[in-house]
């Protein structure tokens, strides 16, 4: 299995998040699941002349190409030309050489949310015209034809790349949602198992950063909706954005660089948030929330404002 | 004879080198930064708090690094400094981030050239591939290893690396306990064993007390023996001298100050004035007059008409300067930093291992520090109307964020990285960046990538 990585438009995070994979680490995994890795930027020995010779080796068809990895979005910026990236010493731009790589490769990869829809790289009015490698935000675009598999995430988790390269190259299927994020991540919610869900239930809110209740009224939070494991499977050891104390801002979901209201704070209207979660009726959702605000115990409602626990649960007594 | 290098990869973000050559040795350096994405005009009109997100991602290597100058930078609009405990966890999360980065830059970056066929005929070379050939050598699988548990501390204090929201302008969002205290400790113990047990072989307060070159060459132990040895040999303290002048903006601010001094160094200790800074536009792909960063723009000109580099040329006083690890000791006066001044390649990374065995017991005391109970985070309001600098020191040097506020929304943010000041082009007087001077004299091939990479580039900070 032969695979080529490039690293567009982006921070380089994700491949720096890929190293922190344990047990095993990243270049182990990658060689179990035989998977030969034929050039990327950041690993390979090859540079300059023997770099280009290989990129371009694959490009021709000369070497057989299983997996295009692509980290970074794709800049088409200025005026379409790709210029904004150039893959030095090549003379050509890196946009040029993804379409034709990925027109070689057997399956196409977006490693990141930048990747997957232009992510963090498209923000602000999008100053490089940059898009993902098939989606353009959240509708199909960019510049490659087929499908790809969007790792979306910002970062990635080490395990969402390398579970899903150890699938493709095992000749397995790897089932994606509408928006082609792998399904063995993206079919659950960072609200899942997320350390705050008793606060939430009782909407115990914390109403600045540092305090440990929920930051879904307030601070901007929207762990309901976002998809990812980040509290199931843990962060280098035992972390996820909520588990730090900030809000969960949704990084694997197209758009998300952009929201129409600060990063940390809710927008509300008439003090109701809005953007409530997707799938429950909204009636409902205010009947309950305000239900379980008046039932908080006063143990949930005096963490929910400190900065650690404070009051411990109440011990049954005998 | 001219010669395009690129991608000029194991660099972080993309690089291309164009070198005139003549009878095999390198007369003349340009370097390009071939990536532009325009971070500070994304910021433009959006709430300040915003940069906290966004900034960080200019970088997945030195991401802490953005997260900490942003808030600086807020925090000095805002009037507002974090409690001294969010301060030192602020500074235990940094010093963690540039720790990995030296041992990621050490071993996946730098010493795998070493591997290479051309020196199959030195006495090290098989030494050198077993440990260090890329993606397969022992000390490479090791040290991602190691690395990889050092940043469990991220995992504690920062939810996640890269990319937090943990660091804010009044401290840290998390406030540790003595669980976290405990385990905090059992982590950097592992890290401590490693590298004194791998990377340095022996006690690091004894390899941080080493008071001259001749000491340092002297270390013989573990892989940092084996790189002395291979830089004896190839005589790498000669190969891509810097000018001698360097910079750093002090690392790790602390109630006390911070825990590496800041200065300027040129010969011998200097006031560092960051009004004197200015940025150079005309060897870049960019338009507008030379300016402080207060006011400076960014406006790219896409028909790349003039110039060879996104890469803005920083000035202090009007002149290039060296900045990073070496830099950082050197300025802090640090005896072997001071011996290694004005070295090449070997003073680089002597730098950056003499500073990784003097950041262990750094991290090690801030972690004694932690007290439960104490407020790691203060409040302050972010004003309408106000300006702020944040200068802080990443793994590859000296980094300054600096913001204007009007109306509630950010009108101005400028970066430079020090991979801006250490890979700058040239200035509107011709003189070249740092690595375009340091590079004059090698030989064509794979000394180029010696030079390169001692700087431990980070492109991808560079342009932004």
């Amino acid at each position: 299995m032969n695979l080529i990585w490039l690293q567009a438009a982006g921070c380089g995070g994700c491949t720096m998040s890929l190293l922190c994979a344990e047990s095993p680490g990243a270049l182990e995994m990658l060689a179990d699941a035989g998977i030969k890795v034929l050039w990327h930027p950041a690993l390979s020995v090859e540079t300059g002349e023997e770099a280009r010779a290989i990129l371009e080796d694959a490009a021709e068809g000369r070497i057989p190409l299983d997996i295009l990895c692509v980290e970074g979005a794709v800049a088409r910026g200025p005026g379409g030309t790709g210029r904004f990236q150039m893959l030095s010493g090549t003379g050509q731009s890196m946009m040029a050489w993804v379409q034709r790589l990925a027109a070689r490769a057997r399956h196409v990869v977006a490693v990141g949310t930048c990747a997957a829809y232009g992510g963090v790289t498209a923000a602000g009015g999008n100053p490089t015209d940059a898009v993902g490698l098939a989606y353009d935000g959240a509708r199909p675009g960019g510049v490659v034809p087929q499908p790809v598999v969007n790792i979306a995430g910002c970062p990635t988790h080490p395990g969402w790349v390398t579970e899903t390269l150890s699938l493709l190259a095992a000749g397995e299927a790897v089932e994606v949602d509408g928006l082609g994020r792998p399904r063995f991540y993206a079919d659950h919610l960072v609200h899942h198992g997320c350390p705050k869900n008793e606060f939430y239930e009782y909407k115990a809110s914390a109403t600045a950063l540092s305090e440990i209740g929920c930051m879904m009224e307030n601070l901007g939070c929207i762990g309901t909706q976002a998809v990812g494991d980040c509290n199931i499977r843990p962060w280098n050891g035992e972390g996820s954005c909520t588990r730090g104390g900030y809000p969960c801002i949704s990084c694997t979901a197209p758009g998300f660089e952009d929201p129409t209201h600060a990063f940390v704070e809710t927008p509300k209207i008439a003090g109701i948030p809005v953007g409530l979660p997707t799938d429950m009726p909204k009636a409902w959702f205010m009947a309950l929330a305000s239900l379980s605000k008046a039932a908080t115990p006063a143990r949930i409602g005096q963490n929910a404002r400190a900065d650690r626990v404070v009051v411990p649960p109440t011990l049954r007594k005998k | 004879m001219k010669l395009v290098v690129g991608p000029f990869n194991r660099v972080e973000g993309d690089l291309e080198v164009t070198l005139e050559v003549e009878g095999g040795v390198v007369t003349e350096a340009r370097v390009n930064a071939p990536l532009y994405r325009g971070f500070e005009v994304m910021l433009q009109g959006r709430d300040p708090r915003d940069a906290l997100v966004i900034m960080p991602r200019i970088c997945g290597i030195c991401s802490i690094s953005q997260s900490v100058a942003a808030a600086r930078a807020l925090g000095a609009a805002m009037g507002l400094e974090p409690t001294p405990e969010g301060a030192d966890m602020a500074a235990l999360i940094h010093a963690a981030e540039n720790v990995a980065d030296h041992l990621t830059h050490f071993h996946l970056f730098f010493m795998p050239d070493f591997a290479r066929p051309d020196y199959v005929a030195r006495p090290w070379h098989a030494q050198a591939v077993e440990r260090f050939t890329a993606m397969e050598g022992s000390a490479q699988r090791q040290a991602i290893a190691a690395r990889a548990e050092l940043l469990h501390v991220m995992g504690l204090l920062a939810g996640k690396w890269p990319h937090t929201l943990a660091i804010q302008p009044g401290g840290v969002t998390r406030a540790p306990g003595l669980r976290e205290k405990a385990r905090l400790k059992a982590t950097l113990r592992a890290f401590r064993r490693y590298l004194e047990g791998v990377l340095f072989g022996g006690p690091l307060e004894e390899f941080a007390a080493l008071p001259t070159v001749e000491a340092l060459m002297g270390w013989g132990r573990g892989d940092v023996g084996l790189f002395l040895r291979i830089a004896a040999d190839l005589d790498l303290r000669a190969l891509g001298r810097g000018a001698g002048r360097y910079m750093s903006f002090g690392a790790y601010p602390r109630a006390g100050g911070p825990v590496f001094k800041a200065g300027l160094w040129e010969g011998g200790a200097e006031a560092l004035d960051p009004a004197r800074i200015t940025e150079d536009l005309s060897h870049a792909w960019m338009e507008g007059a030379p300016a402080h960063p207060y006011d400076g723009e960014t406006r790219p000109d896409g028909a790349m008409a003039e110039g060879y580099s996104w890469c803005k040329a920083p000035r202090l006083s009007g002149r290039p300067v060296e900045v990073g690890a070496l830099a950082r000791m050197v300025v802090d006066g640090h005896p072997l930093g001071l011996a290694l001044a004005g070295s090449g390649v070997l003073g680089r990374v002597a730098g950056r291992l003499l500073e990784l065995a003097r950041s262990q017991p750094v991290m090690e005391a801030l972690v004694e520090g932690i007290v439960p109970g104490a407020a790691y985070m203060a409040r302050g309001e972010m004003p309408a109307q106000g300006q702020g600098a944040g200068l802080v020191e990443a793994a590859r040097g000296a980094l300054g964020h600096w913001l204007r506020i009007e109306k509630g929304r950010i009108a101005n943010y400028q970066i430079i990285a020090p991979t801006t000041w250490n890979f700058s082009p040239r200035d509107a007087g011709g003189v070249p960046g740092p690595l375009e001077a340091a590079l004059v004299g090698a030989r064509a091939g794979v000394e180029v990538q010696h030079v390169v990479r001692s700087f431990d580039p980070c492109m991808v900070c560079t342009v932004h």
